[in-house]
């Protein structure tokens, strides 16, 4: 048995070596562009130009902004149809689950190009709220399926419990379903703002002029050899501001899912 | 009473978002039926015919990426599945620090903005040769950034296994790989199939990762994303609702089959 487990363990070698070739040393080769000017000397110009140009900076707040209530909208949406959908009465119909994350599996652009065929039918406008529909529409299955599972999973005993004491339904809901949940809100929340964030295929099929996102700038910067430094830059910021809204999430979540154990 | 308004608000609620995701593909399907530029105007006046389904018959560009598309996906989520697979098998059997690291490493492109990840490859890219770019460059990327899905669906089931299964065949005088392969790996399938088929999707789905470093190969998913800043040919229309249509049709077969499966 020792034998074999000495063997066995080499067998993460390969998976490792690729993960360092080919995930870790190409960020690291971003980062050296990112520090680097177009003669390869070192420099922090590519990251002032972000801190000293406020246009910059406020791509950046809008493109937070509209992830942000596109996150928002999926939740509103995203929370009652879980409640629903896991709640005796309707989950017994296991099909309607499967027809709301059905279209996870389907092409994001193709979908929203099927989107967009519907704006041009009612006549709405490409812009910022087509964008935020367009965001809503294709991240909505990855906000629904966290929270549908924390809500199925989630032991109907406490409820009983909250009924037992005298809690009525909204009670009962705010004060046990709600706090249950938390763990699939949150990961909901991150699986939604996270690609919404740093988007670019949608801002570039509904959008116009208007919604140019932080996705499209590190794109079109990326575009030019000679800007490909600051996009390496802006790449970076952009990494730092996904770590962040993960630490921030993970914070939260642990906090609450303590109290969880609490209960 | 009060049981019979909330069924009836659920049973609303439930077709309203229903009909928001799938009314946008079901309006592209009518319309890929519609030879019109733009999908507006009186429903009347337009022609109904399958010309554009015609024309994608003969449109070899879509033609190609459409095989470049799938050799592609198989490609590298065969290779991410036995990556992964091996990967698993190791990383499960590493200590705790070591496991922390490469599960870690792992993590990265799951977490990390696809633009970043993009940005990165094409960084890396082109400290090698232009000839990399193309079928090469996308393979690896492809590889990479699937196979931890693979890892995420094997490990469960690894660490879910019955330790005595080793041992069970080591006393019956297999060698350890024989009870490797033998033993532990028909474990695995379920596992394995479960990653292939999102390292699959997940290849079918990237443009943007793929459009930095594809060189001329052309896939659906980047072919359509460079059609966007010049308008969106009507046979997309088709092009888009054949997939639909496809994808709808296996996910059915496939739930019906699991429950078949279930019921026995």
């Amino acid at each position: 048995m020792k034998k074999l487990s000495f063997k066995q363990k080499y067998f993460a070698f390969p998976y490792a070596f690729l993960c360092v070739v080919f995930v870790v040393v190409p960020l690291l080769i971003m980062l050296y562009f990112a520090f680097t000017d177009f003669e390869g000397a070192f420099t922090m110009n590519n990251f002032m130009y972000f801190f000293t140009e406020s246009d910059t900076q406020n791509v950046l707040w809008r493109s937070i902004g509209i992830a942000a209530i596109a996150t928002v909208i999926c939740l509103l949406l995203a929370y009652p149809l879980a409640y629903f959908l896991a709640n005796s009465h309707f989950n017994k119909y296991a099909v309607l689950v499967v027809l709301f994350v059905t279209p996870m599996w389907i092409n994001s652009l193709l979908r929203t190009y099927a989107i967009r065929t519907l704006f041009e039918m009612i006549g709405l406008e490409r812009g910022t709220l087509a964008v935020i529909i367009g965001l809503v529409y294709d991240f909505f299955p990855f906000m629904l399926l966290p929270i549908y599972t924390t809500l199925s999973n989630m032991d109907k005993s406490y409820l009983e419990a909250s009924y037992d004491l005298g809690g009525g339904p909204l009670k009962s809901f705010t004060r046990v379903t709600l706090p249950l949940s938390v763990p699939g809100i949150v990961s909901g929340v991150l699986m939604v703002f996270m690609p919404a964030v740093s988007t670019i295929g949608i801002t570039e099929m509904l959008g116009n002029k208007d919604v140019y996102l932080f996705g499209n700038l590190i794109n079109d910067y990326l575009g030019e050899f000679y800007t490909w430094n600051i996009g390496a830059a802006y790449s970076f910021i952009m990494l730092i501001l996904i770590a962040a809204s993960m630490l921030i999430t993970n914070l939260f979540g642990k906090e609450e899912s303590s109290v969880g154990g609490a209960l | 009473m009060r049981n019979k308004t909330f069924k009836t608000v659920g049973w609303i609620f439930i077709a309203l978002m229903l009909a928001f995701v799938y009314l946008p593909i079901i309006i592209l399907i009518i319309f890929s039926f519609a030879p019109t530029s733009k999908a507006i105007g009186n429903w009347a006046n337009i022609t109904w015919s399958a010309d554009l389904y015609a024309e994608l018959m003969q449109n070899e560009g879509i033609l190609e990426a459409i095989k470049n598309t799938f050799i592609l996906a198989l490609t590298s989520s065969t290779l991410a599945t036995i990556i992964g697979t091996v990967g698993a098998v190791g990383i499960h059997k590493l200590k705790r620090r070591p496991k922390a690291i490469v599960n870690g490493m792992s993590q990265i492109t799951v977490v990390n903005a696809e633009i970043v990840t993009g940005a990165a490859f094409m960084l890396f890219f082109t400290l090698f040769p232009r000839e990399l770019e193309g079928f090469p460059a996308l393979i690896i990327a492809h590889t990479i950034i699937t196979m931890p899905y693979v890892l995420l669906s094997v490990m469960p089931r690894l660490t879910q296994l019955n330790p005595n299964l080793y041992e069970a065949g080591l006393d019956l005088g297999a060698g350890p790989l024989r009870t490797l392969v033998t033993v532990i790996l028909p474990q695995l399938i379920p596992g394995m199939i479960a990653g292939f088929g999102l390292a699959f999707t997940l290849s079918l789905d990237d443009y943007v990762i793929s459009k930095f470093i594809n060189g001329d190969v052309q896939t659906i998913s980047t072919m359509i994303y460079s059609a966007t800043k010049k308008g969106i040919p009507a046979v997309w229309r088709a092009v888009s609702s054949l997939i639909f249509v496809v994808i709808l049709v296996m996910l059915i077969i496939m739930n019906m089959a699991k429950r078949k499966k279930e019921d026995k």
